[in-house]
């Protein structure tokens, strides 16, 4: 049994509860210094767990219990290669969160790092655990601090709605989550994933199913996938920026991780005989919430709900990635979280550098402002670029991974949907780089008329000369990482033999009931031509380029004749964003049982 | 939306849903037939294992104590959270020391007098609170009770002090600092035990102290350990969520609203 | 009778989610959530039990007398602190909200359409 395995998780706990009892003894810098040693030493031992865990998955018993005859009495963590490599990603980015923090915020205390470690140790737990409450436990104190970080700035009512909109949906969500929990441990009696996984065996009935929509609802509502995502562009649009980096950059994505590590441990045994019909309603949602996501973020001008918005789509395309259910496609999942997460946390940390320098963050105010920072605006930039999967990305691995596993199964139109998404979000993110820091385009828009302008308050000191290099390095360095990943020769491999690892059920099972050694062999080398993908993701980046700077020109369509029926749809969308809790949740609900009648019916049809 | 297609939308959804919950319901086995080995298991060997003869208590802290870690930690996040949204912001505090008009003491900071009736009865029952709270933590591990149960009894005492008398008394009796740091000790008592469990034991809160005799109040090993740095949390954390929230209702009645 | 806990459960969770569409005051709608979460206090304790189980403390009867499940009971004292912990927070964000806004109303708030 591994003595590291529980350390990511106990160490930020240990030092938050430190933090807080010399609450009023310590300095700002000290306890800064010492969230961020914190968060390296976590990091460093994620890493170290992860090199562990590509020879076999790395396991620890909570108290000592070990299972006996099958039956596992305590808690496990299970630390896969994947599991590890979030933990780690995660690390990445509260460090990059906290050193952009180091010139923000004027008011706070110890108590925001409190909180980040809180967050830091809850998002690495939920990421190592292999017990089924225990995942449930962690999303809670990860929710728990997430909204009060979320409404860290309570002067501003409308922060204190985004954070009650992300709190009550939020909350639906996980115990929608618990619900589906009971389902299972009335029908196992286990909370252990791997037993779980084992009792329920391949049948499939009512139960497994409602259990299963349950916990892929509530599991989606924190991925924020339609129709659960009203909440996360409110959250983002009142959140401090490195507050928004993490929700962003990880935390939505661990809701994908979780329903990916339910379904292929849990529930893939009951569904294999109907993964088609699991396959038509992840590509249908994921595909309808690309297209949303995307239309949504092209008609909005505060940059970081532009950004939400783009997030949505992206997750979108996680979803289609999960889908597909093939370990390719997963591979592919894991490398776009990565390099999706890398490039929206650096694109947030310029938004947050646009608000700290002009305390603003609406794209038509910032018209121009933004002309002398280049450096950032090359950030930006090229971040930008990263959106719209260019080749060089980690991202496109990531889409060329997860087309060609649909390709395999012969959804090649997914492809399209990929299309769509980039160039309607990197078009987006390229429109407002057009306009802020080169002054392109005029300072009055005819599709973002509509949007409204959100009153941003500054969070920082007024010392808003120039740029603090704590402030640039860290964009700088994500985007040059999302860069390094893409070009790094074995990655993709190195993905897929972690992929196969975490779809290996009856492998899982064996590891956690009975301490077997399961055999990890790497993938094999993929012979398929990348030329096809290449042109693919060339064209969208340029659909892009083009895209935006015709938004900005002067001939920017906006009486054209298919300009009504697409702006009477993109205003019937902006209607039902309504920023009211109640449509939010009357949402949820409609999802929920549109899910379940769904799936029900795709599998009585067979 | 407007109010009507919320709920048109709403009632459909939710008819629909209570029946795909319905459907999934009826895959359970009746009620009253607990199948599972889980907790037969448990009620099995507890006992014997662990000393201790209140099963939950040992589920809660020693076979599924990770999971009580972190539901500890819930608690404290949503302190530190509620601390940090109910925080005085620099208007308030620089009004506070401007005018003496608007210190603790002026009228329009005060609530109006509690009757004797109230005063006595809740008084009254601060001692018995307190003496019954730390009952239910100390005999978590004999009989129901716990950390949780009996904090959340002590933390109510001084809200009876607040009720009876008014917030200066109840500012008196929960000095804020120690408060944060006996809530910070409970929460990292239970760390410490755990990394005791590790470093000793091999296994994250790995129950390494002596186990005792069953049936006697120090059984349990580190079960009543917990136990008391659980209770020390939960009552410091619910006092300050306590503290930030009445802080907060004298600041609105001072802007005059209700 | 012996599926009608489950049914309370299912309709707990329902009328929850009623509540919350339909309020017209952020502390109602929060109360509403704890209503809410309170329908898996009842599907969780409902499938733990055992009729004719004691309760699963053996300080007065002996180890083996038919008891009801002890890990659903700890898992809704974990479930109870999170529904409190979560309820305190969301009430200090309708708090905050109702002294700058000066309403609880979520028809009133208009600031984040679109």
């Amino acid at each position: 049994m591994s003595t590291l395995a529980p350390l990511p998780v106990v160490i930020p706990l240990s030092v938050a509860a430190i933090l807080s009892a010399l609450n009023k003894f310590v300095g700002r810098r000290l306890s800064e210094a010492l969230a961020i040693l914190t968060t390296i030493a976590t990091g460093v031992i994620c890493g170290e767990l992860l090199l562990q865990a590509r020879v076999q998955p790395v396991m620890h018993w909570f108290g000592g219990w070990t299972p006996r005859a099958g039956v596992a009495l305590g808690i496990s963590f299970v630390i896969d290669p994947i599991a590890a490599g979030a933990a780690v990603f995660t690390s990445l980015l509260v460090l990059a969160a906290l050193i952009f923090s180091l010139h923000y915020f004027d008011t706070v205390g110890t108590l925001f790092h409190v909180l980040m470690l809180g967050f830091l140790g809850a998002m690495c737990g939920f990421a190592l655990t292999g017990d089924l409450f225990n995942l449930f436990v962690f999303f809670e104190l990860m929710s728990a601090s997430a909204f009060a970080l979320c409404g860290y700035k309570v002067e501003e009512p409308e922060s204190m709605q985004g954070a009650l909109n992300f709190g009550i949906t939020n909350t639906v969500g996980a115990f929608l989550v618990l619900s589906g929990i009971g389902l299972l441990y009335g029908r196992t009696g286990a909370l252990n994933m791997a037993q779980i996984g084992r009792t329920l065996g391949g049948n499939l009935d009512g139960l497994v199913i409602t259990a299963f929509i349950f916990i892929m609802a509530g599991f989606f509502i924190k991925a924020a996938v339609f129709p659960f995502h009203f909440w996360l562009a409110d959250a983002h649009a009142v959140a401090p920026t490195p507050v928004c980096v993490l929700f962003s950059g990880i935390m939505v994505e661990l809701g994908i991780y979780a329903v990916l590590r339910v379904y292929w441990v849990i529930f893939d045994g009951p569904f294999a005989a109907h993964r088609w019909d699991v396959r038509a309603l992840l590509l249908a949602v994921g595909s309808i919430t690309a297209v949303v996501g995307a239309v949504m973020c092209f008609g909005q001008r505060h940059i970081k709900r532009l950004l939400a918005f783009s997030t949505v789509s992206h997750v979108g395309l996680l979803t289609i990635g999960f889908g597909v259910l093939k370990e390719g496609a997963l591979a592919g999942v894991a490398l776009y979280v990565l390099g999706h997460g890398l490039v929206k946390a650096a694109l947030f940390l310029v938004a947050g550098l646009l608000l700290h320098r002009f305390s603003s963050v609406d794209e038509l105010e910032l018209h121009g402002r933004a002309c002398r920072m280049q450096a950032t605006g090359v950030v930006f930039f090229v971040a930008a670029l990263g959106l719209a999967s260019m080749p060089g990305f980690a991202t496109f691995l990531g889409e060329s991974g997860i087309i060609d596993g649909a390709k395999g199964i012969g959804q090649g139109w997914v492809r399209a949907v990929f299309v769509i998404a980039g160039v309607l979000t990197a078009g987006a993110v390229l429109r407002v780089w057009g306009r802020v820091f080169r002054g392109m385009g005029k300072a009055e828009d005819a599709e973002t008329a509509g949007a409204k302008k959100i009153d941003e308050g500054r969070e920082t000191n007024a010392a808003s000369h120039g740029i603090p290099a704590v402030m640039f390095a860290p964009a700088a360095a994500l985007v040059l990482l999302a860069v390094a990943i893409g070009l790094m020769p074995g990655v993709k491999r190195a993905v897929r033999t972690a992929a196969i690892v975490m779809q290996d059920r009856t492998g899982y099972q064996a590891r956690v009931l009975e301490h077997a050694w399961i055999p990890v062999t790497p993938a094999e080398e993929e012979h398929t031509p990348i030329g096809k993908g290449l042109a693919w993701s060339f064209g969208t980046t340029a659909a892009a380029l083009v895209l935006a700077f015709l938004s900005l020109s002067p001939y920017w369509p906006s009486k054209h004749v298919l300009a009504r029926p697409v702006a009477k749809t993109v205003h019937l969308l902006r209607a039902i964003h309504s920023g009211h809790v109640g449509d939010y949740v009357a949402f949820l609900t409609f999802g929920v049982a549109a899910f379940g009648v769904v799936l029900a019916v795709l599998i009585h049809l067979r | 939306m407007n109010r009507r297609g919320r709920m048109i939308l709403f009632l459909l959804s939710a008819a629909v849903f209570g029946g795909v919950y319905l459907w999934g319901l009826k895959g359970l086995p009746p009620v009253g037939h607990y199948r599972g080995p889980y907790g037969d298991v448990l009620n099995q060997v507890a006992t014997y294992e662990r000393h201790v003869t209140d099963i939950v208590t040992a589920v809660n802290f020693d076979y599924r104590g990770f999971d009580t870690l972190g539901e500890e930690f819930i608690l404290f996040m949503s302190v530190v959270g509620g601390t940090v949204l109910l925080r005085r912001q620099r208007e308030e505090e620089k009004s506070e020391h401007k005018d003496q008009a608007l210190s603790d003491e002026s009228p329009e900071r005060q609530a109006p007098e509690p009757s004797d009736a109230t005063r006595v009865l809740t008084l009254g029952l601060v001692g018995p609170l307190v003496v019954f709270g730390l009952y239910m933590v100390a005999h978590g591990q004999l009989t129901p009770g716990g950390g949780f149960q009996g904090g959340v009894i002590l933390a109510t005492a001084p809200l009876l002090v607040y009720l009876g008398g008014d917030l200066k008394k109840f500012k008196q009796i929960t000095s804020h600092t120690l408060v944060e740091v006996a809530e910070a000790a409970g929460a990292g008592g239970y760390l410490a035990i755990g990394f005791a469990g590790l470093i000793l034991g091999g296994a994250y809160l790995r129950n390494v102290a002596a186990l005792g005799r069953t049936g006697v109040i120090n059984s349990g090993g580190t079960i009543a350990l917990i136990n008391l740095a659980t209770g020390l949390e939960v009552a410091a954390g619910f006092v300050l969520l306590l503290y930030a929230f009445l802080e907060q209702t004298l600041e609105i009645r001072l802007r005059g609203g209700k | 009778m012996s599926f009608f806990p489950y049914a309370v459960a299912a309709w707990l969770f329902i009328i929850g989610l009623y509540g919350i569409v339909t309020s017209r005051n952020f502390v109602h709608l929060v109360i509403c959530l704890a209503v809410l979460q309170s329908s898996t206090y009842v599907l969780l304790l409902s499938i733990g039990y055992r009729v004719g189980g004691t309760a699963p403390v053996f300080a007065a009867v002996p180890v083996g007398t038919l008891a009801v499940d002890p890990v659903v009971q700890a898992l809704m004292l974990t479930d109870i602190v999170v529904e409190a912990t979560v309820v305190a927070l969301l009430l200090a964000l309708a708090l905050q909200l109702h002294k700058h806004a000066n309403t609880l109303d979520p028809d009133k708030l208009k600031a984040l359409e679109g």
